[in-house]
């Protein structure tokens, strides 16, 4: 074993050790934000893991997108919100009828999956390692833009029907804020808000000041 | 095997020293861009500035430093201790770790990665962590509504910093950041901030908004909310968050600089490169913050979140397509 090999192994474990760690805790945290900040770790370990698979443009892009962007606005909903944490654990017994079979299925279906006849070493074969001057990123620019481009422009419409819809759902104008246009307050000139007016200069009569000493007589 | 454990330990350590070698004149430099910055304004507004700890005030961010350490750090009492202390460290960690892949000269970076500029993106979009789990954790109104205003406009201006920067990816068809300042040698009109000024502009300004200066402060708006996220930390803790702010300063700087200004290359084609052509540029840059927040009065919160959504991204989109059409006619070696 090469120390390069045993050195990213020792990586993987520690990596995968924090993983597991904060997607048990991102269940079990009883704070709904320490559980949307373990969920945020979770992203982060992740990420470190791709980047082992040598997938550093999808690692970064994870950090960038879910960790910079998504969890963020998560963060703030749930930072936002007054929950009830008595509330949140009520109905657990209730719940847990339909929760266990949904439970067990997921667990079937990935053991279905990732057992040990479709899903082992030697099914799937270690991919080669690639020189250092690699881009992962170049490569997967090429194959989106060549191979599979009606696939990436479709999605970029759904992407695109999506975020409209959102906008729409979302956009109501309320009638009582007060709002002010840029526009107009920037075509605002002087004589719209002020008037110069032209005066005669009139001299001010000279008022008798009675003095102290007289009104007191 | 003995041998092999040895040379792990060899990298370790020699990375060590170089990761040093970054932090250590990074940290002066962030020392010293508060003295200079009180100085500088206090010139615009004539006045002195600091002038009495040492020659000309030389030694002030020492003695700051000092005052800082020597301060208890109160916490308050409902807060979240775990993440009140940790979100000063969020804050902190990505600015120092951004700086793993910018390089000084073409030789000199620590880490020369193939997707560089999209690490640099994703570490500092990090950033916002820190402030949002400080306000959420000081268990103070004041410290909760800065955190939020401080978040919404970070990631706002994330995204038109990001347009800016996929122009800049496409003048140089590369996102390693020694490709990009290879790609603007040449002398100074082979730099990326003419072809690019538009873009240029707009990420000077949302560089300003995203590290939270004036005249985008309104996350610490004195006269609002007190000094917004931070305003129940103390010591040493309140530190960190300086350290952090003047930190993306320098970063943004420098990225301005390798973006659009031709990194370690010289203007002009007779003089030599170097580092210090980077050190120039970057200062300038740094100048030109210090120099906005002694000219700028505040902007209004609505008026910054119109400006970053309405005005920079939609400039930013239209040049990008801009830049892609004029790609492709003749003239097309203009945006290269």
């Amino acid at each position: 074993m090469t120390p390069n090999m045993t050195y990213t192994t020792a990586i993987f474990y520690f990596l995968a050790a924090i993983l597991v760690l904060a997607g048990l805790r991102v269940i079990t945290a009883r704070n709904p934000v320490h559980a949307a900040l373990f969920l945020v770790l979770a992203f982060f370990t992740a990420a470190g893991l791709w980047m082992l698979l040598e997938a550093e443009f999808l690692a970064i892009t994870l950090v960038l997108v879910y960790v910079g962007a998504v969890m963020v606005l998560f963060l703030f909903v749930v930072m936002m919100l007054d929950i009830n944490l008595e509330h949140l654990r009520e109905g657990f017994w209730k719940t847990l009828p339909i929760a266990g079979p949904i439970a067990a299925l997921i667990v079937f279906e990935m053991v279905l999956i990732l057992g040990s006849r479709h899903f082992g070493l030697e099914v799937m074969g270690t991919p080669a390692p690639h020189p250092a001057d690699y881009s992962n990123t170049k490569e997967l620019g090429r194959l989106i833009y060549t191979d599979y481009v009606y696939a990436f422009e479709l999605a970029a419409v759904i992407l695109l029907v999506a975020i409209v819809a959102a906008i729409a759902l979302t956009l109501r104008r309320r009638k009582d804020s007060k709002y002010i246009d840029p526009a107009e307050q920037v075509k605002v000139k002087r004589n719209d808000r002020l008037r110069i007016v032209k005066m005669q200069a009139v001299k001010k009569p000279v008022e008798q000041m009675p003095e102290a000493g007289e009104t007191g007589a | 095997m003995q041998n092999l454990d040895w040379a792990v330990i060899q990298t370790v350590v020699w990375t060590l020293i170089k990761i040093m070698a970054i932090v250590v004149p990074l940290m002066l430099g962030v020392a010293y861009l508060t003295y200079a910055e009180r100085k500088i304004i206090g010139w615009m507004q004539v006045r002195i500035g600091p002038n009495r700890v040492g020659f000309q005030g030389l030694l002030q961010p020492i003695a700051d430093g000092l005052k800082l350490l020597m301060k208890e750090i109160i916490i308050p009492s409902g807060a979240n201790k775990g993440l009140f202390i940790l979100g000063p460290i969020l804050v902190l960690a990505p600015a120092l770790a951004a700086w793993a892949v910018i390089p000084f000269t073409d030789t000199l970076v620590l880490s020369n990665i193939n997707a560089g500029l999209l690490y640099v993106m994703a570490i500092t979009s990090m950033g916002v962590y820190g402030v949002i789990i400080a306000g959420w954790a000081s268990n103070s109104k004041y410290a909760f509504l800065g955190a939020m205003r401080s978040a919404a406009q970070i990631v706002s201006y994330e995204i038109a910093m990001g347009f800016a920067l996929v122009g800049v990816l496409m003048a140089s068809q590369s996102l390693n950041i020694i490709d990009i300042v290879q790609g603007q040698a040449g002398g100074v009109h082979q730099w990326y901030i003419w072809p690019l000024f538009p873009l240029f502009v707009v990420y000077l300004v949302a560089g300003v908004a995203e590290t939270n200066r004036a005249p985008f402060d309104v996350a610490e708006g004195e006269s609002e909310i007190v000094a917004g996220f931070h305003v129940e930390y103390s010591g040493m803790a309140f530190a960190v968050f300086f350290l952090a702010e003047y930190a993306n300063m320098i970063l943004v700087a420098a990225l301005t600089t390798l973006m659009f200004l031709g990194g370690w290359l010289s203007p002009v084609t007779f003089l030599p490169d170097g580092i210090v052509w980077w050190l120039l540029k970057t200062g300038f840059v740094l100048f030109l913050f210090l120099w906005f927040r002694a000219t700028f009065p505040r902007y209004r919160y609505d008026q910054i979140m119109r400006l970053g959504w309405k005005v920079f991204i939609p400039i930013t989109i239209v040049w990008i397509v801009v830049v892609g059409g004029m790609m492709q006619t003749p003239y097309g070696y203009l945006f290269h």
